[in-house]
C-alpha cells in the first residue's frame, strides 16, 4: 500500500470511528431507530397480507423498510453532515488539515454503513422471523455482490448531497426534507416499482435505491422475478455505473465548491 | 526558500455584504463591500511568538483564517513557510495547525482522548506515537485525570484545553492560536501560557501566531506584536518599543511622609516637565514626568532638602494597553465579532 493509500485509509478509519463507537455508547437510538420502523414495515406486511397478496410481497416490504434505513442515513447523516460539522466547528479543521476531503467523505459513509447495517439487518430479522417470509435466493454471493454494490452507488450519492450541501449550507436541511418522501415512492421500496409505468420507472432506476432494491428482490424472491424491473445483470452494471459516476462527481464538487467557498468566505462565516 | 516563517503582501479582504444586511438606502446593483483586510504587510521570522492585536471586527481573525488555508484573500499574497497559501494551499497544511478560543469542535460522543486520537489522524500521525504525545499534553495541561470522560461532559474550560492539546499533538512546524486562554480560569491560562512557553523553547525552529484579548497576555508571551485596526496593521514591534512609543517622558511615582513640604518646589525644578501630588492620611503621593531621567536626582535631592522623607520611589512604565489605546484611539472592548 503507498503512503498516500495508508494515508487514507487512516483518515477514513478516523472519521468513521464515531459513528461506529456511537453503536456502544448510544443504545437508545438503535432501539427507537429499530422499533419504529418495524411498525411501519408491520402496518404495510398486514395490508398485504390482508388483501392475500403472495408471501413474498411482505418479502419485499421488509426489505424495503430495512433499506429505507440506509436512505435515511445517506441523506440526514452523509448529506447534512457537513452542514453539522460546519456548524460545530468540525468542518474547518477537517479543511484546514492536510488529508483529503474525500476521505473524510469516504470514513462518513463507511461508519454510516456500519452504523446503518446493524438497523437495517435488525428490521430485517425481526420482519423475517415475524412474517415468516420465505426466503430463497438464487445466489448467497450475488446477493452480497448486489448489496455492496447499491452501497457503493446509495453512499457516492450521498457524497454528492454532501459536497453540494456544502454550498447550500442551512438551506440543505429543507432540501433533504424534499428528497424524503419522493425517493420513497420512485425507488418502489413497498411495492414493485414496475406499477409506477415504463416512463416513470426508467427514470426512477436511476436512483441507486430502485435498481439495487430490485436487484435485491429478484435476487432473493426468484418467484417473482418476473415482476422485476431490468434483468438483474442489467441492474448491477447501472449500479456500477452510477457508483462511480457518484463518487467522481462527488470529488469534483467537492474541490470546485470548497474552492468557491474559500472565495466566498461560506466555509468559515457563519452569517453568509 | 522563504528565510520568513510567514510573509504577507498587500492582503485584501472584502466580504460582499449580504442582501439581507444591507440598508434600504444601498443600491442592490452595485453590491456593499465589507473591508476585512488592506493591504497588509506582515514579516514574522521562524522561531518567533507573534502575537496580533486588535479590537472586535479588526481583522485578525480574517488574516489567520486566510494564513491557514481557510479563506482565500482577496487581492495580495501570503506564504507560510515559503509556501503560497492559496496555490499550495495542500503543502501549508501539513506544516501549520491552529486552535480557536472557545471552539465547540470535536464529537460529544467521544472522549478526550478518543478525539484527540481522531485529529491526530487526519495528521497522519501514527497511533501509538499519537497516543504518546496525547498522554504527554493531558498531563501538561491538567487534563489527564479527564482522558476517558466523553467531552459532552466536560466543563468550557476543560473543553478548552482539550482544543488546546488538539493545536499541539501534530506538532506543528507553524502554529495559530486565536484567544487560546478565552474561558480559561486564572490557573489554567497561566498553565497554558507556561506550556507555549517551553513549547517554543523546546524546538527554536517553531513559529507561533497568537491572538488574544488579554495585554497582559501578549506583553508576557510575545516576541513581536502587530496591532490591527480596521484591516490595517498600525504598528508592529516588540511589546517595549510598543510601550515606549506612548512614553515620550520618563514618569516616577513617589511617596512622602506627611508632615513637611518637600514636594513643594518640584513644579519648578529644571528639567521637571509636570508635578501632580495628592495628600493622603499615611503618605503624599507625588507623580513627576520628566524631560531626561537622569533629572529624578535632582528630584530626590529637593525633597530631602524641604524635610520630607521618601517611602518608596517607581518608574512608571507604559502597559500594552497604554500603547493600544494611544494608536487604536479608543478602549478595550471585550467582544468578539470576528468573522
Amino acid at each position: 500500500m503507498t503512503r498516500a493509500a495508508a494515508f487514507f485509509m487512516r483518515v477514513t478509519l478516523a472519521r468513521a470511528y464515531p459513528r461506529v463507537i456511537a453503536l456502544r455508547r448510544q443504545p437508545g437510538w438503535l432501539l427507537l431507530e429499530t422499533v419504529l420502523p418495524i411498525l411501519s414495515v408491520s402496518a404495510m406486511a398486514f395490508a398485504y397480507r390482508a388483501m392475500q397478496a403472495p408471501e413474498e410481497y411482505l418479502g419485499f416490504v421488509i426489505l424495503g423498510g430495512a433499506m429505507t434505513a440506509f436512505w435515511l442515513n445517506v441523506i440526514w447523516s452523509m448529506g447534512a453532515q457537513f452542514y453539522w460539522d460546519r456548524e460545530a466547528g468540525n468542518l474547518e479543521l477537517f479543511i484546514a488539515a492536510p488529508c483529503s476531503m474525500m476521505a473524510i467523505l469516504a470514513g462518513m459513509a463507511l461508519g454510516g454503513m456500519a452504523l446503518t447495517l446493524v438497523r437495517a439487518l435488525t428490521i430485517f430479522l425481526i420482519g423475517w422471523l415475524a412474517f415468516g417470509v420465505p426466503l430463497a435466493p438464487t445466489s448467497w454471493w450475488a446477493l452480497l455482490g448486489t448489496f455492496l454494490l447499491l452501497m457503493l452507488a446509495l453512499y457516492g450519492l450521498g457524497m454528492v448531497f454532501a459536497s453540494a450541501f456544502l454550498w447550500w449550507g442551512r438551506q440543505a436541511l429543507h432540501i433533504v426534507s424534499l428528497l424524503q418522501e419522493p425517493v420513497y415512492l420512485l425507488s418502489g421500496l413497498n411495492f414493485p416499482v414496475r406499477v409506477l409505468g415504463s416512463a416513470v420507472s426508467s427514470v426512477a432506476a436511476l436512483l441507486p435505491l430502485t435498481a439495487g432494491v430490485d436487484a435485491l428482490r429478484q435476487i432473493l424472491f426468484p418467484r417473482l422475478a418476473d415482476q422485476g424491473l431490468l434483468p438483474v445483470w442489467v441492474e448491477v452494471m447501472l449500479l456500477a455505473l452510477l457508483a462511480v459516476l457518484f463518487i467522481s462527481l462527488a470529488r469534483y464538487l467537492l474541490a470546485r465548491l470548497e474552492r468557491r467557498a474559500r472565495h466566498d468566505g461560506r466555509l468559515t462565516v457563519r452569517w453568509l | 526558500m522563504d528565510p520568513l516563517a510567514i510573509r504577507t503582501v498587500d492582503l485584501r479582504r472584502t466580504y460582499k455584504t449580504p442582501r439581507r444586511q444591507r440598508t434600504p438606502s444601498e443600491d442592490d446593483a452595485h453590491p456593499t463591500e465589507f473591508v476585512a483586510l488592506d493591504n497588509i504587510n506582515v514579516e514574522i521570522r521562524p522561531g518567533e511568538l507573534f502575537g496580533l492585536l486588535g479590537s472586535n471586527g479588526a481583522g485578525k481573525t480574517t488574516l489567520i483564517k486566510i494564513l491557514t488555508t481557510l479563506l482565500a484573500p482577496t487581492s495580495g499574497s501570503a506564504w507560510v513557510d515559503g509556501l503560497e497559501v492559496v496555490a499550495q494551499a495542500q503543502a501549508v497544511r501539513e506544516r501549520i495547525n491552529m486552535v480557536s478560543g472557545g471552539e465547540t469542535s470535536g464529537y460529544g460522543v467521544l472522549t478526550v482522548r478518543e478525539n484527540l486520537w481522531l485529529f491526530s489522524q487526519l495528521y497522519g500521525v501514527p497511533g501509538k506515537e499519537a497516543r504518546c504525545r496525547i498522554d504527554r499534553l493531558l498531563a501538561a495541561v491538567g487534563l489527564h485525570d479527564r482522558a476517558d470522560t466523553r467531552i459532552s461532559h466536560l466543563s468550557t474550560g476543560q473543553r478548552q484545553k482539550m482544543n488546546f492539546c488538539r493545536g499541539f499533538v501534530t506538532q506543528p512546524q507553524i502554529l495559530f492560536l486565536d484567544e487560546p486562554t478565552l474561558g480559561l480560569d486564572v490557573t489554567a491560562a497561566r498553565t497554558v501560557r507556561q506550556f507555549v512557553r517551553e513549547w517554543m523553547n523546546e524546538r527554536p525552529g517553531r513559529t507561533l501566531v497568537l491572538t488574544t484579548h488579554y495585554m497582559a497576555e501578549a506583553d508576557e508571551l510575545c516576541d513581536r506584536i502587530a496591532i490591527i485596526h480596521r484591516g490595517r496593521v498600525l504598528a508592529c514591534d516588540t511589546p517595549t518599543a510598543l510601550k515606549r512609543r506612548v512614553q515620550r517622558y520618563p514618569t516616577f511615582e513617589l511617596a512622602l511622609t506627611t508632615g513637611a513640604n518637600g514636594w513643594h518646589g518640584l513644579g519648578a525644578l529644571a528639567g521637571v516637565q509636570q508635578c501632580t501630588c495628592a495628600e493622603g492620611s499615611a503618605s503624599i503621593d507625588v507623580r513627576v514626568t520628566l524631560q531626561e531621567e537622569a533629572v529624578v536626582g535632582s528630584v530626590v535631592q529637593e525633597i530631602l532638602r524641604g524635610g520630607s522623607q521618601i517611602l518608596s520611589l517607581k518608574k512608571v512604565e507604559p502597559s500594552l494597553e497604554d500603547a493600544f489605546i494611544e494608536l487604536v484611539g479608543h478602549g478595550w472592548v471585550p467582544r468578539e465579532v470576528d468573522a
